[in-house]
């Protein structure tokens, strides 16, 4: 049983929690209903004729393969940079987390790209990858490969997967390292005594121990690339070429800014908004049972 | 600023009167950036210098497609601009508001200001004008498409003359390659120039109903042999980079100043930054064309944006807009807005004058635009195009032409994709538009 001492009436914590579900009702649900309510509409762009069509605009949808395309390149992308960026912020993690000289330093250093805005990350590395005068194109060049992002699908899926990892790799960096200091050295030294080495210790005991940390940066890492790399992408590629680096929320976004097909793009929201549920969902469902509290 | 509006808000709340003779403010929302924006602050600064009774104030929206939905965004609250700047491609979409718009013709004759619209350049005012010729909007600034050509590198490669057919300037493009191992001709606004332009200059449609100025139910034609000849050899010409891809925008222009692409086609509007950057003998020339196809070259066509008046809003601002456009139209005013910005006059007389001042012995690279343009009067197929959602066309347009030449359709395909998915976006703009 939980205690409940704190409160001895129901007004006092309704109205504490009364903040918190006004910005919830007014950033998070009425937006979503208002996307619910237009996907059954169709609209000219200055909202002067309005018809409710119930489904059609999803039925519209489904039947275009490039939103099958954009699924499939969603679902890549999101592989990719999870687990790159993830990787890496362990990696980095650990080793920021041993007692040498000026570590503070380099810890900081490692945090700062965190706090570069994704289209600024994006502009730079595109500076750095324009084919004939960015210095690392021209360095593959010169290598033998051709590189050449506006044409080539793989080029430019790489080039935004490499914005996304570097402009995330710092937050998951920064919530390993808490993690890692919140494990017990006693654990550690006494796994080191039995003659454990560093890599067996890593595997068997520092890593089952990360696991909330690493569940809760699963699902973080997951809503950041399903959304917030909308600049990445706009900036780098354009969704281009050919729809290869064109993600749902890219789609969304294209649609109804450039299309003005604010009915259609309502419609992809709510099935992205359904995704990204279902997707939290299973992950607490299942995965969460692998993660040891 | 939001300050400010906050302070008239307050006022107004409290019912302070302001006096009757007070000064009629007009919104001006554009997306000029740069020297053009001087030119559009010091239009506004010198239109409410030379009258007491109205103030045109403009104001910076962000690129052309962020000025159109921040304008679209503040007609649904009701806060629309007096007038707004719009680019060409977003021309169906205005037109298809009826009653969030205001067509100038209608405006200048209700506001009896003289107005005629024979004084105007027909290549000009044609993309802007109803099957009618009435004028829709209000053309601002005007380019289109040309070839620039780097002198230094062609007499290296031993060329006599830049070419002016496609045969030419693909021949030329291997010879440069040769030289140039990154690219021998390259190309900026992709749809605009090898769709858009390409049709007009050839005289064959884009799409039935006059390229859609009759009736949103047009539907896309360009996946002919000619148009797939052309892509065929590019694609062709991609694959040891004599063509080289710049993207779909016009964010590789640089390629052609840095030296890098000694053949580039992109908008006149390159002007200024070419003079500015290129350190090599330059020219611009007319876009090449097929000698085989009768009757070409014929005309091309515009780019660029037109000031539309919004719906909705008082007489008074009606009056004083109707002033604005007059004051626009003037022909010195137009002659100094060309030569500083180096965009097209909109006038015959401004045209005229310009030439009759000797100004393009001095700068012949300003007038090959308006000698493209007055080619040949414009047809059916050279007026212009107006296909609903436009802005997101292009991009699909350009992602099929990405497909060829990236060697994953071939030419036919990806042009017939292009032509199959651009329908689809058209019905279902009219199934959107205003009925």
């Amino acid at each position: 049983m939980e205690p409940r001492a704190i409160f001895s009436g129901r007004l006092l914590p309704c109205l504490l929690i009364l903040p918190q579900l006004a910005v919830s009702v007014v950033f998070f649900y009425w937006p979503a209903l208002q996307a619910l309510q237009q996907s059954f509409l169709v609209q000219d762009a200055f909202g002067l004729s309005t018809q409710f069509v119930w489904f059609e605009n999803y039925v519209e949808l489904l039947q275009r393969p490039e939103y099958y395309q954009a699924i499939g390149v969603t679902f890549v992308f999101s592989a990719l940079v999870v687990f790159f960026s993830l990787s890496l912020g362990l990696l980095l993690a650990v080793m920021a987390n041993r007692n040498i000289r000026g570590i503070q330093i380099y810890r900081t250093f490692l945090i700062v790209p965190y706090a570069v805005a994704p289209a600024v990350a994006s502009v730079l590395f595109i500076f750095m990858f324009q084919p004939g005068l960015g210095m690392i194109a021209r360095a593959m060049q010169r290598a033998g490969i051709d590189w050449n992002p506006v044409l080539n699908g793989t080029h430019a899926m790489i080039l935004v997967v490499i914005v996304a990892v570097w402009n995330q790799i710092s937050y998951n960096f920064l919530f390993f390292l808490a993690g890692l200091q919140a494990i017990p050295k006693s654990v550690i030294e006494a796994a080191a005594i039995d003659g454990a080495r560093p890599m067996r210790r890593f595997w068997t005991i520092v890593f089952p121990l990360l696991s909330p940390t690493t569940f809760f940066l699963i699902i973080v890492n997951i809503t950041y690339v399903f959304f917030n790399t909308l600049g990445i992408i706009d900036t780098a590629t354009g969704g281009g070429p050919n729809g290869a680096t064109q993600t749902l929320v890219y789609k969304v976004f294209q649609d109804g800014k450039a299309g003005s097909d604010l009915g259609g793009s309502a419609a992809q929201s709510v099935i992205l908004m359904v995704i990204v549920v279902a997707l939290t969902a299973f992950q607490f469902r299942y995965v969460e049972k692998k993660v040891h509290y | 600023m939001a300050l400010r509006q906050f302070g008239a808000a307050v006022a107004v709340a409290l019912g302070i009167a302001t006096p009757a003779h007070a000064v009629t403010e007009i919104q001006w929302w554009h997306a000029m950036t740069g020297p053009n924006n001087d030119v559009v602050v010091k239009l506004a600064n010198d239109f409410n210098a030379s009258q007491g009774d109205y103030k045109v104030v403009p104001s910076f929206k962000g690129s052309y497609a962020d000025t159109l939905n921040a304008g679209i965004a503040a007609f649904r609250a009701g806060n629309a601009p007096g007038i707004m700047q719009v680019f060409e491609v977003g021309t169906a979409t205005m037109m298809a508001a009826k009653g969030a718009i205001k067509p100038v013709s209608e405006l200048m004759k209700e506001q009896g200001e003289s107005f005629d619209p024979k004084a105007y350049l027909p290549a000009i005012t044609g993309y802007y004008s109803t099957s009618n010729d009435d004028m829709l909007s209000f053309p601002f600034n005007s380019s289109s498409m040309v070839l620039w050509i780097n002198l230094d590198a062609l007499k290296k490669a031993d060329i006599a003359a830049p070419p002016k057919t496609w045969p030419e300037l693909f021949a030329d493009a291997r010879k440069l390659h040769a030289t140039n191992p990154t690219c021998g001709f390259s190309s900026a606004w992709i749809t605009w120039g090898l769709i858009e332009q390409f049709s007009a200059w050839h005289n064959v449609p884009i799409g039935t109903k006059a390229n859609g100025l009759d009736g949103f139910d047009t539907v896309l034609e360009f996946n002919t042999p000619l148009e797939t000849k052309l892509l065929e050899d590019l694609v062709e010409l991609q694959k040891d980079k004599s063509y080289d891809y710049s993207g779909r925008t016009n964010t590789g222009e640089g390629r052609f100043t840095s030296g890098e692409c000694p053949m580039f086609m992109t908008s006149s509007a390159f002007y200024p930054s070419a003079k500015a950057n290129a350190r090599f003998d330059f020219t611009a020339v007319a876009m090449p064309y097929f000698p085989e196809v009768a009757g070409a070259p014929q005309n091309s066509i515009i780019g660029g944006a037109s000031l539309w008046v919004m719906g909705g809003k008082t007489s008074a601002e009606y009056k004083g807009i109707a002033k604005f456009f007059t004051f626009l139209s003037d022909t010195d005013r137009q002659v100094y807005l060309h030569e500083v910005s180096g965009y097209l006059p909109i006038t015959k007389a401004a045209y005229e004058k310009t030439k009759a001042s000797g100004f393009y012995d001095k700068n012949p690279i300003l007038e090959v635009p308006l000698k493209e343009l007055t080619n040949k009067p414009p047809t059916e197929n050279s007026r212009g195009l107006r296909f609903g959602g436009m802005v997101q066309m292009r991009d699909v347009w350009a992602e099929e032409i990405e497909a060829a030449l990236a060697g994953k359709k071939s030419a036919k395909d990806a042009l017939d994709a292009a032509v199959a998915r651009g329908n689809q976006m058209l019905r279902q703009f009219e199934r959107t538009a205003v009925k």
